[in-house]
């Protein structure tokens, strides 16, 4: 330790050489720098939904119209899964990774993550996983085709790929692990002695609670996969009647992953929101502690309501009210977070910069997808709504124009700083607007269809459900074709955007609401070398 | 110009937030025709007003405030950032709303549980990819498949969807019901778990291989009411509808008659002509074969083996013969087949152009041997 902080102070001396990141293209192979591993997810993240997104385009397109026109039922059923695999394990939950690579660090006032090796691992385990799973495409006997939640038996009837997408979820849940640990870690030990708990950023906040969500959650998946292997290899029943097992234990198992894991995506996006919106509102959040206390409790409540994605395999009455009854409380801190947005926004001094816009969508289509979920909490309605397009349009509204579009936002409000470039502002809101309407031609008619009695995961459909899959397929287009855009926004930036050099705090008053303001754009190698001392706080 | 029309009306409704009776163009959840399916469209509209109430509210609020609260308009910004008041009222006020939504979801959710007293039971089993109906009372046992004509139009491109009546909703034997008797149903699969949801009934119930699930009903209205497996089963989820008839308690009475008539009837084993054959042959592969093997033969790569070409089906008939009765770890015996069915499905598979075999012999009812025996012939 004595031998680094030597070399250090000889480096202050001398050149920056040694602190420099390495030359070529082995520096993003064997960097251990928090904002290179950044960089390196953000960017996997964005492939990745491009390559989600093109399979949803080939759902969309073969719903275009009833018949069967461009794909069997059996691969549209692994399109289905595979997409749901892709955009959730390599799309949104890596850009939250990456954030908070990125972000954490600058806010905390820390030099780097906590642990930097572990970092680098991390995500090239990911990029395995993600790979490997995607490999299960040219398999013999197709990829998953069993639905994300890869349900047994169902999934038992894979071919070959079975245990390849296993041993892929493995992977996927050590490199979330890991990630978890590492943010954990670094937002506990590395922030700068004046940064207490109750100054951090919201966005470090919802990160330090997610990260004990997935500390809890991938081992328990791990095991609810371990376990379909064994019985398919290894004779086994845990899930098989015939050998005193039961498929509904791996649902439970599967949920108790499965709803923290869709708070894993959705904290994150409260946290960017959080801390986009009072930058543009010109004033400080409101109701900082609540917010806290907020997240912390839509985080315990996760953990106690998974079976409301099984009121119909069979439970027991007092199983479904209570399920019922403690989904429901979710409405009350949720209801609490848009309250604070909509509050922080009030008398406010608002500009409508890119980064805004997609933030209010987001409040408002968030909270949309909020309301149907409201509607499913009540158990003897899900009777009707579940498993129909009412669920396809709810999850879609929580995460693509709420976690995707606050990566979006994410993703225009940092660019300046990560770049030190301006991005095209026109540019922007035209992304912004083509999005925000197509996704709302693209989801909402799933509510209609879903009402009228069109279950999901079905590759052709009834006459009647014909015009409103037309409608949705036309939205699917328009909004898949109008992300290229923020694709060319991402590389023009890097690549000098406006051509206007951007100050440090970018926004206006923006070193106000953080830390990462404060630091040049774009910031050094090493963010912090000595903590800061002034912390921007503007809630006490 | 129909349909553009159509969309124009839709939106315009959709605008208004008005519901449109239009069978073909439904926005809304459907009241169905029980009182249970009543009761949770009550249940429904009641949260979504809420639901729309708050949305307005809310999105009011936060509107109002984007317009007026700019910089553009040379609004100052306030530096507030804490209520206690208003942070206590807006968790209170939700609180009570959820509870006010509780009371009638509780009293919705235990009507729909209860199942005793019921008067007549139907077994209900999923099957890949059809359902199987018992009537355990009368006796009444049969499958019921997806349609040949939608089976059929959604294999052969030429086919427009448009031309079938109730596309991928019609089955060759629907489930018969006599109106206004507590039905209770048991659920269960055979193979991996499938749902079973007629939307006018009010709800589904997945199928669990391995154990047993109840459900109950009791429909008011005679009529037609269809619906569709709602838990991913496999390749031929989306082609596993479900019909439902209600009719009258003596009209019913005669439909259990006739049906166990032709239940009880023992098969036409007499000899049949090759064009016959052919004809039956053809029907049964689309009911029974068509979803692994598909409909040109060429089953799929790595799921399901070809009878194109394929030895096993053009080679000796009696192996053949014990092969289907039989069937393996794989494929599930078909021993439910009568000897008319058997012998005409062999004579079809291996005879079919359209499957590209071409042995040139047929087998007649009286030549298949019980190779496997089945109880139930």
């Amino acid at each position: 330790m004595s031998a680094v902080i030597a070399e250090h102070g000889h480096d202050d001396h001398h050149d920056d050489h040694a602190h420099g990141p390495e030359k070529g293209w082995l520096r993003w192979i064997i960097t251990t720098n928090h904002k290179d591993i950044g960089t390196l997810y953000l960017l996997f993240a964005l492939a990745m939904f491009f390559v989600g997104g093109a399979m949803a385009m080939i759902i969309r397109a073969e719903l275009f119209e009833p018949g069967m026109q461009f794909v069997n039922p059996q691969f549209f059923n692994s399109m289905t899964t595979m997409h749901a695999l892709v955009m959730v394990f390599g799309a949104v939950m890596p850009a939250f990774v990456g954030l908070a690579n990125w972000m954490i660090p600058m806010m905390i006032g820390a030099p780097d993550m906590a642990l930097p090796r572990m970092n680098n691992m991390s995500f090239w385990m990911l990029v395995a996983g993600v790979l490997l799973l995607a490999s299960t495409l040219f398999m013999e006997g197709g990829a998953p085709a069993g639905g994300w939640t890869l349900y047994p038996p169902l999934v038992l009837q894979t071919g070959k790929a079975l245990p390849f997408a296993i041993f892929s979820v493995h992977l996927l849940g050590i490199s979330s692990i890991m990630g978890a640990i590492n943010i954990i870690a670094t937002i506990l030990n590395m922030r700068a002695p004046a940064m207490t708990l109750m100054k951090m950023p919201l966005f470090v906040w919802t990160w330090l609670i997610t990260g004990f969500l997935l500390i809890a959650i991938m081992p328990v998946f791990a095991g609810a996969v371990t376990m379909l292997l064994t019985d398919k290899f290894f004779h086994t029943s845990f899930f098989d009647a015939a050998g005193g097992g039961d498929p509904v234990l791996y649902q439970h198992i599967f949920w108790f992953f499965g709803h923290p894991e869709v708070y894993v995506m959705i904290l994150p996006t409260f946290g960017v929101a959080s801390t986009i919106i009072p930058v543009f509102a010109r004033k400080p959040l409101f109701g900082y502690s609540s917010m806290v206390y907020a997240t912390a409790s839509i985080a315990f409540l996760s953990f106690i309501v998974w079976a409301h994605h099984m009121f119909t395999v069979g439970l027991p009455i007092s199983g479904e009210l209570y399920f019922m009854y403690a989904t429901m409380l979710i409405a009350i801190p949720t209801g609490v977070k848009v309250f604070n947005w909509t509050a922080t926004m009030w008398k406010g001094a608002m500009t409508f910069e890119t980064p805004m816009l997609f933030s209010i969508a987001f409040v408002v289509l968030f909270t949309l997808g909020g309301f149907t979920g409201l509607m499913m909490s009540v158990a003897p309605v899900d009777f009707q709504y579940h498993d129909t397009y009412f669920i396809v349009a709810h999850f879609h509204y929580t995460l693509v124009p709420a976690s995707v579009f606050i990566l979006m936002a994410a993703g225009y409000y940092w660019l300046p700083k990560w770049t030190g470039h301006m991005y095209n502002e026109k540019i922007g809101q035209l992304h912004f607007w083509l999005s925000a309407i197509s996704v709302n031609v693209l989801f909402f008619p799933q509510h209609f269809l879903g009402l009228a009695g069109m279950p999901r995961r079905i590759p052709d459909y009834a006459i009647q459900f014909a015009d409103w899959n037309m409608v949705s397929s036309i939205g699917g287009f328009i909004f898949g074709v109008s992300q290229l855009l923020f694709l060319w926004i991402v590389i023009d930036t890097i690549k000098g955007g406006t051509g206007e050099k951007v100050t440090d705090e970018v926004w206006e008053d923006a070193h106000k609401h953080g830390l990462e303001w404060t630091l040049p754009s774009p910031p050094p190698y090493h963010t912090f070398t000595t903590p800061p001392t002034v912390i921007p706080c503007d809630h006490d | 110009m129909k349909k553009t029309k159509q969309l124009f009306v839709g939106a315009t409704l959709t605008a208004f937030g008005l519901q449109t009776a239009q069978a073909d163009y439904a926005l809304n959840l459907m009241q169905g025709v029980t009182k249970v399916s009543n009761d949770i469209y009550d249940l429904h509209m009641l949260i979504l007003w809420i639901c729309v109430f708050i949305g307005i509210a809310v999105f009011g609020t936060m509107f109002y405030s984007i317009y007026h609260h700019r910089k553009s308009k040379g609004h100052k910004a306030a530096n507030f950032h804490e209520n206690t008041t208003v942070e206590i009222i807006w968790t209170i006020i939700p609180t009570l709303i959820l509870i006010g939504m509780a009371i009638p979801a509780t009293k919705a959710m235990i009507e729909l549980d209860d199942v005793q007293e019921s008067e007549m039971s139907i077994k209900v089993t999923g099957k890949q990819w059809y359902w199987d109906y018992e009537y355990l009372d009368s006796g009444v046992h049969f499958e019921s498949h997806l349609d040949a004509a939608s089976e059929k139009a959604h294999r052969v491109d030429s086919i427009d969807p448009h031309t079938v009546p109730h596309y991928l909703l019609n089955v060759d034997n629907p489930l018969v019901v006599p109106v206004g008797k507590k039905i209770r149903f048991v659920f269960t699969a055979a193979d991996v778990i499938h749902s079973w949801w007629v939307p006018d009934l009010g709800w589904k119930k997945d199928a669990n291989p391995g154990f047993i699930n109840e459900a109950w009903t009791q429909v008011d209205k005679p009529g037609v009411y269809r619906g569709q497996c709602t838990e991913l089963c496999g390749r031929d989820h989306g082609f596993m509808p479900i019909v439902v008839i209600a009719m009258e308690q003596p009209d019913y009475d005669k439909w259990v008659q006739t049906t166990l008539a032709k239940q009880n009837e023992k098969p036409d084993l007499s000899d049949q002509s090759r064009e016959q054959l052919m004809a039956n042959g053809a029907a049964v592969y689309l009911k029974n074969c068509v979803s692994c093997h598909q409909i040109d033969g060429n089953g799929a790569a790595g799921a399901f083996p070809a009878l194109r070409g394929s030895a096993k089906v053009t080679a000796g008939i009696d192996p053949l013969i014990g092969f289907l009765q039989a069937g393996t770890s794989r494929m599930p015996s078909f021993a439910k087949l009568k000897d008319n069915e058997l012998a005409a499905v062999i004579t079809y598979i291996r005879n079919a152009p359209e499957l590209g075999n071409k042995v040139g012999d047929e087998i007649q009812p009286k030549a298949i041997t019980p190779v496997y025996d089945d109880d139930d012939k």
